[in-house]
Formats: C-alpha cells, structure tokens, sequence
C-alpha cells in the first residue's frame, strides 16, 4: 500500500479516522429518536465517506475523488432541503419530531 | 481508539512525516471524534448542529492538510454557512429545541444492538483495509493532483471535461429538490382560501390539529401583559 505523502502523515489514519466518524454517525442514526439528529448523523455518515474520497484522491493522485466529494455535497444539499421540507410537512400535522410516532404508512 | 484502528489497517508509513502535519492532524481528528460524539450524545438538537458545525471544521481541516484547498473552503461556506444554518433555521422555526431525554431506552435491546450492528460494520471495513489490495498507481482519467498548479483550476477542468454530464445533472437535481421543498413547505389549499385575513387567522383555520395548540396558548399567555395596548389586547382575545 503506497501510502507516503510527502509531507504527511499515512493515509492509513485519515481513513482509520472517517472509518471511526462513520461508525459514530451510523451508531447515532440508529439510537437517536429526534428526525433532525437523524438527519445530522447521515451527515456525519456522508462527511466519512469525503473524507475517505479526499485520501484516496491524494493516495492515488487523481483528481477525480475530489470532483466526487464535489457532487457528494450537492447530493448532500438537496438531501437536506427535501428532508427539511418533509420534517416542516410532517411538524404542519402533529408536533413533535419522534421517529417512534410517524408510523402513519405502517400496515 | 484511533491508534488502535489505524494499526488494524496497516502499518503507517513513517518516512517523511513532520511534526506540524502530525500535530494538526491529531488535533483535527480529536476535534472530528468530539463533534461527531458529541452530535449523537448531545439531548438539545441545537447543541448537536453546533457539535457538527465543529466536526465540519475538522474535516475542513484535514482536507487542507491533503491539498483539497477548495473542498476546504467548499465545505465551511455550504456545510457550515448553508445546511447547519438551514438545519438551525428549522429547529428553531419548529420550536423543537427541547431537552430528549437519551438515557431512556423506547425500543427494548436496540441499543445494544446498534452497537452489535455498528461493531459488525467497522470490523467489516477494517477487514477490507487489512487484506484487500486498493488500486494504486490506475491511470488517472480526470486529472492528477499535481502541486504545482492550483487545486481549484484542476478541479474546475475535469468537472467541465471528464464530469460535465454528472455536472449537468446535478443542475437538474438542484432544480428539483428546489421544486420539492417548495410543493412540501407549501400550505395546504385548503387553507390558502383564506389567506387575505391574516397569519394569525390563517393557523387557526387549518384543520383541529395538535399545531394550533401552542399557538393559542402563547396568545393567551400574552393576552394579559399587553392589556395597556388596545390594539394588542383586542387581537389577543
């Protein structure tokens, strides 16, 4: 594995970092009840996920992970406004934002 | 933790390390883990969007410290400065920013097995980093990351060559999650017939949900401080 950058450290940690963050972020996902902590896990989960695109684009001297880390936060955008726009639909009908009460399409 | 998950992927490399980038790169990583920790743990959401405002400034960070200089700025002004503002804007907006109380447990064995769950996918991960063989040395189509010419004109030349459909379509997909957030942040038509009498009118004649509730209390509520004012106490009651 070629991870000398000149100047800096292995990109081994970087990814062993955004590894970790992901962990965290998808543990959050799981235990939090609150949507808008929700959503900010899955920001967290995404965040990883640059992270590693960034080292791989420096590892392998390709630009090209960089320009994806482009297009991630974009996605990422319009993630976050459509949710939002859903969270504000849902808060129109009943006050609160607990996961555990938005079962109104459960059979 | 992280000693211990960077010697699960492979030996770090110690050849041409510097104590600055070193130094930075542990600083940034404990201020990454502290935010990130500190979004699932924290019980006021405002506290967790300023927990990941601090994570995104890490990662900001660390993506100077890998010559992704305009990812960096890319990151603080729409991360930090749009989406956490966006996501704070709502909070408040919503009047959700009470306390949760995390310590108790709604769904009985999920917690531990989240943990089992996430345990799974980080050994699963450090299992793919200890014996698999990534790419190295693959002919680059976009474009490599030379230092010697800037990060933003390389990035701007392989989105507007090698990516320009992807780009495209992102334009496409920022339109329609524009559309999206206005047909779902839009009110119902039902109440928009009345709309021309007023913002007060116009929440209590939705239909009798749990919404207008607040809203009648904190008139109420204010209704007997404002008594002075004519115009304030007849609209309050």
């Amino acid at each position: 594995m070629n991870t000398a950058i000149s100047g800096g450290i292995g990109g081994a940690w970087y990814l062993s970092l955004a590894a970790v963050l992901f962990a965290i972020g998808a543990f959050g996902l799981l235990i939090r009840r609150n949507v808008l902590v929700m959503f900010m896990c899955i920001e967290l989960m995404l965040n990883a996920a640059n992270l590693t695109f960034v080292t791989f684009a420096n590892m392998l001297h390709d630009i090209g992970g960089q320009v994806l880390v482009f297009f991630v936060l974009v996605v990422a955008a319009a993630e976050v406004v459509v949710g939002l726009g859903i969270v504000v639909a849902i808060f129109r009908r009943r006050a609160n934002a607990t996961a555990d009460d938005l079962h109104l399409m459960k059979g | 933790m992280l000693v211990v998950a960077g010697g699960l992927f492979s030996a770090v490399s110690t050849t041409h390390v510097s104590a600055v980038s070193v130094g930075t790169f542990v600083v940034a990583a404990a201020i990454v883990l502290a935010g990130g920790i500190g979004v699932v743990v924290a019980r006021n959401p405002v506290h967790s969007a300023l927990m990941l405002v601090m994570t995104l400034f890490g990662i900001a960070v660390l993506f100077v410290l890998q010559r992704a200089d305009f990812l960096a700025a890319v990151q603080v002004i729409v991360y930090a400065g749009a989406i956490v503002v966006l996501f704070l804007f709502v909070i408040m907006f919503l009047g959700v920013d009470r306390q949760e109380n995390i310590t108790a447990e709604p769904l009985r064995g999920q917690r531990p097995l989240a943990i089992a769950l996430v345990a799974m996918a980080f050994a699963g991960l450090a299992l793919l980093g200890e014996v698999s063989h990534w790419t190295t040395g693959a002919p680059s189509v976009a474009g490599t990351t030379d230092v010697n010419t800037s990060n933003v004109a390389q990035i701007g030349k392989s989105v507007y060559t090698t990516y320009l459909f992807p780009f495209e379509v992102t334009s496409a997909l920022l339109v329609i999650a524009v559309v999206g957030a206005v047909v779902l942040a839009r009110r119902p038509p039902a109440a928009s017939d009345a709309e021309s009498i007023g913002a007060t009118e116009d929440v209590t004649g939705d239909d009798p949900s749990v919404t207008e509730q607040p809203v009648e209390e904190a008139f109420a509520a204010a209704a007997p401080v404002d008594v002075t004012d004519p115009t304030t106490s007849e609209e309050g009651s």
